[in-house]
């Protein structure tokens, strides 16, 4: 069994959120695998609870900076689920638009990630700097590029001005034909199909029993989004279809999340074109003693809320299950029996929110051979370019 | 200004270290590596290990297990070697000044040379920070 353990770069710069992984390996293939959470703790559900609904909304915000709009949006729909209260029309869309436009940018940001685990990283350039524009749609419509601070309970902060919208759509459309091209690049491309096609397969009978969430889950064949089976914000104003293909492995997550990615922009065109006129806040001034919850579906997943009011104006509860806590145990799902060098792109095919605190450790059966993050990255690479010499892609 | 400290400034290799950030500060240096803002251009190049920097950007505010990991990875920086706290968390701890988890700023565990405020900066804040620390030391010596 094991004589060593190396953690794979403690502080691995591609990688944001904390967990802990060791990998039990026999030669080349993985055996076993233990998962540990925890080392990113600020203690945010214990902070909410002094702070006021208000103010909260801006922690939420700060759990996940890639999640900035989900955290906010699930935590106001549970507050607003304590009195209850519809909110205005306006602020919904408004809602829908900034939250299509972080999963299109969620989305870019892991392809760019998994094309850099791939050896691709033309891909990451490419990916990262088309998300650029929509950071900058986002600029225009909230002022910042990560940390909206658009939402409050009972509506939105700020309004959408009419002339801001023509260079926001702008921007949404130009980046649909290098959207598109990078589609072709990934789904034609031979060697990713070597590469990818079945590797780290999450059946879809496992995907239920993990629980699986979001894209993970939706790669297995499993058709569940919070935005069709239980519709907030804008979304049951529209037409749009949801991504579902059978596979479960890589190669059908990153399909699901780039498919995904144009059915966003077409949401946040519709909504930034029919944005309805009224109130954008329904101005709760005291909340009944009561629980609510408030899910939404986030760029990973289902975001789930609980708030439990006892009609200060803090909440006495609040409790947060973000999606990669889900699906991060599929990991031990898909990765036992495949070759180590496929293990950092099976990882980062559930887009877990990894923190550069993270470690990985690889451990031998036999007890003799090391691997740290660089080396488990090199591996990969390697075997990219093995897969393009036998098909002859230079 | 010593003979490794100029050479240092020529082209300062970043490490970016995350001791309990919300990732956005850690997305905007990331961004700074990609196309629209290249500080490739201006030498500075991101290192995979901390044996190799010469900056250290640290996010986030540092909660109980990572401020033991914190102080040990500084100990292997070779020095001379410059700390850049990038974000609210690193220097005040922001919204999780109160926390439990949170008990010391980040300049309280390690001397740090350069702040740069923003929740998240912005990556031309980042890349004017770390310039500013440049002329900081030229300007020192």
């Amino acid at each position: 069994m094991a004589k060593t353990i190396l953690p794979i770069g403690p502080y691995h710069p591609l990688q944001e959120e904390p967990e802990f992984f060791t990998l039990t390996l026999d030669g080349e293939t993985v055996v076993d695998v233990d998962v540990r959470l925890g080392y990113n703790h600020r203690g945010i559900e214990k902070l909410s609870e002094r702070k006021t609904f208000d103010q909260s909304t801006f922690l939420v915000e700060r759990i996940c900076g890639i999640c900035s709009t989900s955290h906010p949006f699930a935590f106001c729909q549970a507050v607003e689920d304590v009195i209850p209260l519809e909110v205005p029309l306006r602020a919904k869309y408004i809602r829908t638009i900034i939250a299509e436009g972080e999963r299109i940018h969620s989305h870019l940001l892991w392809l760019g990630l998994a094309g850099h685990f791939l050896g691709y990283n033309t891909v990451y350039m490419w990916a990262w700097k088309l998300r650029e524009e929509i950071l900058d749609a986002m600029e225009i419509l909230s002022g910042n590029r990560n940390n909206y601070a658009m939402f409050k309970p009972g509506g939105v902060r700020r309004d959408i001005k009419p002339e801001d919208i023509p260079a926001v759509l702008k921007k949404v459309d130009s980046i649909v034909p290098t959207l598109e091209m990078l589609k072709n690049a990934v789904i034609d491309d031979p060697v990713l199909h070597a590469r990818l096609k079945g590797v780290g397969i999450l059946s879809r009978q496992k995907s239920i029993d993990y629980s699986a969430l979001g894209p993970t889950s939706r790669a297995s064949g499993v058709a569940r989004d919070v935005r069709k089976d239980s519709p907030y914000g804008a979304y049951d104003q529209m037409e749009w279809t949801m991504i579902v293909t059978q596979n479960g492995d890589v190669f059908d997550k990153a399909v699901v999340r780039i498919l995904e990615t144009f059915e966003s922009v077409n949401i946040m065109k519709y909504c930034l074109e029919h944005l309805p006129p009224g109130e954008i806040d329904a101005h709760i001034t005291s909340l009944p003693p009561g629980e609510g919850i408030g899910h939404i579906e986030a760029p990973r997943g289902e975001t789930f809320h609980y708030v439990l009011s006892d009609g200060t104006n803090r909440p006495a509860r609040h409790k947060v299950r973000a999606p990669s806590f889900m699906n991060i145990p599929t990991f031990k799902a898909t990765v036992v029996g495949q070759e180590l060098s496929d293990a950092t792109i099976i990882l980062a095919s559930v887009d877990p929110c990894y923190c550069c605190t993270e470690r990985v450790a690889v451990r031998d059966t036999k007890g003799e051979k090391l691997f740290n993050g660089k080396e488990l990255l090199r591996l990969s690479w390697a075997k990219t370019e093995r897969i393009k010499k036998e098909l002859g892609v230079p | 200004m010593s003979v490794t400290l100029n050479a240092l400034l020529k082209s300062p290799w970043v490490f970016h270290l995350s001791t309990g950030s919300c990732n956005n500060c850690d997305i905007e240096v990331l961004d700074c590596l990609t196309p629209r803002f290249d500080i490739e251009r201006f030498g500075m190049l991101l290192a995979g290990s901390i044996k190799h920097a010469d900056v250290l950007l640290v996010t986030g505010s540092c909660n109980r297990q990572s401020a033991e990991r914190l102080k040990r990875l500084y100990d292997q920086v070779p020095k001379p070697c410059l700390v850049v706290a990038i974000g609210e968390c690193s220097q005040s701890r922001g919204m999780f000044i109160h926390s439990y988890n949170c008990p010391k700023p980040l300049d309280a565990i390690i001397p740090v040379d350069v702040y740069i405020p923003g929740c998240p900066p912005k990556p031309e804040a980042i890349i004017a920070g770390v310039v500013n620390l440049i002329q900081k030391v030229k300007g020192a010596a």
